[in-house]
């Protein structure tokens, strides 16, 4: 062989036993490993750069407190850059390092990971995205959405129009804007039901992806239909572009209520900064601002290294939703930890360890969450944060709307969708 | 070396294009066989399983544009949308009627060809970048209607589950048993493409590719032969998508989208355009790079930055070396990975006696 094949075969054979002998490290010590799929790359970076870090901090924290129960917890980080095989490779490569369970990111990834999971028993968590039915858990046994589905938030919003209008809807106009792909559309039909029960007039304005330009539908919003209301899920760059455009259109903020994914500080920095979004609503599953006990020990445990806190802390609605995420894992574990009597808990044991999550609120940044195994969903909280000052105040304690309706439609949905597949 | 071509005449033409054109590679494809048929699914762990079957998958789809780019010149950046045809087909016959997988698939690769005719009717008057932007409009045509019509999508965030195939009533769900499911269908198309290239329609699409006027002065019906390789790989592309609804539950559009129709894209050209060797090297070099560059970044990124850092930069890293290595290949070797391995081939060839 002539050295100019030589080398770099000598180095990556090289490379490949070093991997293995790192592989093998790894396994050796007294921790509980997680795999995190997070996106810092992709198209929905905005969120995967501040929540990330809000995961692995709240995760550092414990670990510096001396894990749970004497185990160190490790999330290991992969991003997927929103694409599903690299999604599917990663999930393989975690289990393979016996993860107890995985964190999914993204919507696609949720369901294309939803089938895996239940082969393999692995629970993973899919917070405020992926299948609104899979808040079911009987039809759903191993995926946990955590948070409020688009169809509780969809049902809170329109709870918040009728307490904003008085206390009745009847006869009102709401607009609803929303980003034309599947995510967007999907609270509708509870926004429509509830148009029928609540008497009021619904109109709907599509934003085609990829959402970069909204001035027609604002400009229909704001001085056509003149509705009581705004409900505003879109994503991406748009949720700046629709804050800004009413609000050039002179519609007033304040009767316009964001799902919870227009409700980040980027959207409000996008348009324009906190001048030109005061009163605007936001829809959060997690505590916004700083004024919580785990931000504050987050803090005390970068000073104490002797250093600075993460820039990304700074955007406090994505971050806290982070923090939100490693703490339901923390407590998942600490409760998989009692069944398995100290033992490293298997994939089931913290499945089980998530069903017996009650009233969990970590000091507040969270709603006082209630996994069973009927209810993955945790109870469909939301609370209102309002723009007021150079702040997201909170407008409304936690609450949560239409329930029945909203658990009887998840349950139906998710019987469909699953007899179908079996 | 352990094989001489010395003693071997060709005769006829047949024995020029057939399939092995040298003793050695009968014995070179039994072997390849027995590693993937017999050693793989003994030795490679589910991890390793899963890449492969991702590969297998990517191969496929790959292939089938090559026929289209590679073998007919006509450039398509509408892979992603003919995939979830062929998704959404098979998923509605599945769910809505209980059909099995040996109906499903042809059956959503067939409903991909048929929408590949329509889009190439009024698509094939026009050459070259105006083809590449009347396919990239099929690409959001058919996403806008399967987002809008629930009658396709299913109406529950457009996607539907479907279970996982059944072969002589074992389901197959682990990755080694969907390994050989999938194996079967890669090696099915490596095996019709490599005859379609040398049949009659193949080298039309070749003189069409070369010289399109020429062509047509030898009697070729170009606009026919240009439709042949629309359907044909639009076939491809929505064997593609049910193998991928197969292996992951669930169609869904969103797994389809222009970003997968470009990866295809440079599965084959990293590979190198017009050949089948050259559309399977690309479909595995790109579906493993990412892997390969994140499991390289986090275990060695350690020696030289902390845990944080890495955290920060490894996705990053990953994107910027993925279009680095693509820029790389194009400039050190335009022709592609086949390239390259034949160049290794022919030197090994004449060794030791290189002069």
């Amino acid at each position: 062989m002539t050295p100019k094949f030589a080398r770099p075969l000598a180095l990556s054979l090289g490379a490949a036993i070093a991997i293995t002998a790192a592989w093998a490290a790894q396994a050796a010590d007294k921790t509980i490993l997680i795999g995190m799929q997070c996106d810092r790359t992709g198209a929905t970076q905005v969120v995967g750069t501040k929540l990330c870090p809000g995961t692995h901090d709240l995760i550092d924290l414990i670990n510096s407190q001396g894990g749970v129960d004497g185990w160190k917890i490790d999330a290991e980080e992969v991003d997927n850059a929103y694409q599903v095989p690299p999604a599917i490779e990663e999930y393989a490569h975690a289990k393979q390092e016996g993860a107890v369970g995985i964190m999914i990111y993204g919507t696609p990834q949720t369901g294309a990971l939803n089938q895996r999971l239940e082969q393999d028993k692995m629970p993973g968590t899919s917070p405020g995205f992926g299948i609104a039915a899979s808040a079911a858990g009987k039809y759903f046994p191993y995926l946990f959405p955590i948070a409020a589905n688009y169809w509780s938030q969809g049902a809170a919003a329109v709870k918040f129009a009728k307490d904003q209008l008085g206390g009745s809807l009847q006869g009102k106009k709401i607009a609803y804007i929303f980003y034309d792909n599947p995510a967007g559309h999907e609270p509708l039909p509870v926004i429509q039901a509830l148009a029928k029960t609540e008497g009021f007039e619904l109109q709907t304005f599509a934003v085609p992806p990829p959402g970069v330009d909204v001035s027609s539908q604002t400009l229909a919003i704001a001085q056509q239909y003149r509705p009581d209301f705004v409900i505003d899920h879109t994503f991406g760059k748009a949720p700046a572009l629709v804050i800004k455009g009413l609000k050039e259109n002179g519609y007033s903020l304040n009767k316009v209520v964001a799902l919870v994914w227009a409700s980040g500080e980027a959207d409000i920095m996008g348009a324009g900064g906190w001048g030109v979004a005061q009163g605007y609503n936001t829809m959060q599953f997690a505590g916004a601002g700083e004024n919580y006990p785990v931000i504050k020990a987050i803090q005390a445990m970068y000073q104490k290294k002797g250093q600075s806190p993460p820039a990304a802390m700074q955007a406090t609605v994505y971050y806290n939703r982070g923090v939100e995420q490693g703490a339901v894992w923390v407590e998942a574990i600490r409760n998989a930890l009692k069944l398995s009597h100290g033992q490293k808990p298997t994939p089931s044991q913290v499945k089980a360890g998530f069903e017996m999550i009650r009233d969990y609120t970590l000091g507040g940044l969270m709603p006082p969450l209630t996994i069973t195994a009927a209810d993955h969903e945790g109870g469909g909280w939301v609370r209102i944060f309002r723009v007021t000052g150079e702040h997201l105040d909170p407008a409304t304690p936690w609450f949560r709307a239409y329930r029945n309706m909203v658990v009887d439609k998840e349950d139906k949905t998710a019987e469909q969708v699953t007899a179908k597949s079996n | 070396m352990f094989h001489s071509e010395t003693r071997i005449f060709k005769t006829s033409y047949a024995a020029d294009m057939a399939l092995f054109p040298l003793p050695i590679a009968r014995w070179a494809m039994a072997g390849l066989a027995f590693v993937f048929v017999v050693v793989v699914p003994l030795v490679a762990s589910p991890y390793l399983m899963t890449l492969l079957n991702l590969v297998l998958i990517a191969v496929v789809g790959a292939i089938g544009l090559d026929i289209l780019v590679g073998y007919t010149g006509l450039i398509s950046i509408g892979a992603g949308g003919f995939m979830s045809v062929g998704a959404y087909t098979a998923a509605n016959l599945v769910v809505r009627l209980g059909l099995p997988f040996w109906v499903a698939i042809p059956a959503g690769g067939l409903m991909a060809a048929l929408v590949g005719i329509v889009v190439g009717i009024p698509s094939l008057r026009i050459k070259g970048i105006y083809l590449a932007v009347a396919t990239l409009a099929s690409q959001f045509i058919i996403e806008w209607l399967i987002n809008h019509v629930t009658w396709i999508s299913g109406g529950i965030e457009a996607s539907i589950q479907v279970p996982p195939p059944v072969v002589f009533g074992y389901k197959l769900v682990t990755p080694q048993q969907l390994y050989f499911f999938l194996l079967f269908f890669a090696v099915v198309a490596i095996v019709a493409t490599l005859n379609l290239v040398r049949s009659r329609i193949g080298r039309a699409f070749i003189a069409i590719r070369d010289q399109d006027i020429a062509a047509e002065i030898i009697g070729i019906n170009i606009f026919r032969y240009k439709l042949y390789a629309f359907a044909i790989s639009s076939f491809y592309a929505g064997v593609t998508g049910v193998l991928y609804t197969y292996y992951l539950g669930i169609a869904n559009y969103e797994q389809f989208g222009i970003d997968v129709s470009i990866n295809y894209l440079a599965m084959i050209i990293i590979g190198g355009l017009g050949s089948v060797q050259g559309a399977v090297f690309g479909a595995a070099f790109i579906t493993l790079l990412p892997e390969a560059t994140r499991l390289f970044l986090t275990d060695f990124g350690g020696a030289v930055f902390s845990q944080d850092t890495i955290r920060q930069l490894v996705p990053n890293l990953t994107l910027i070396l993925f279009g680095g290595l693509i820029i790389f290949f194009l400039i050190v070797e335009p022709e592609g990975l086949n390239r390259l391995w034949r160049n290794i081939r022919n030197y090994f060839r004449l060794w030791p006696f290189s002069y």
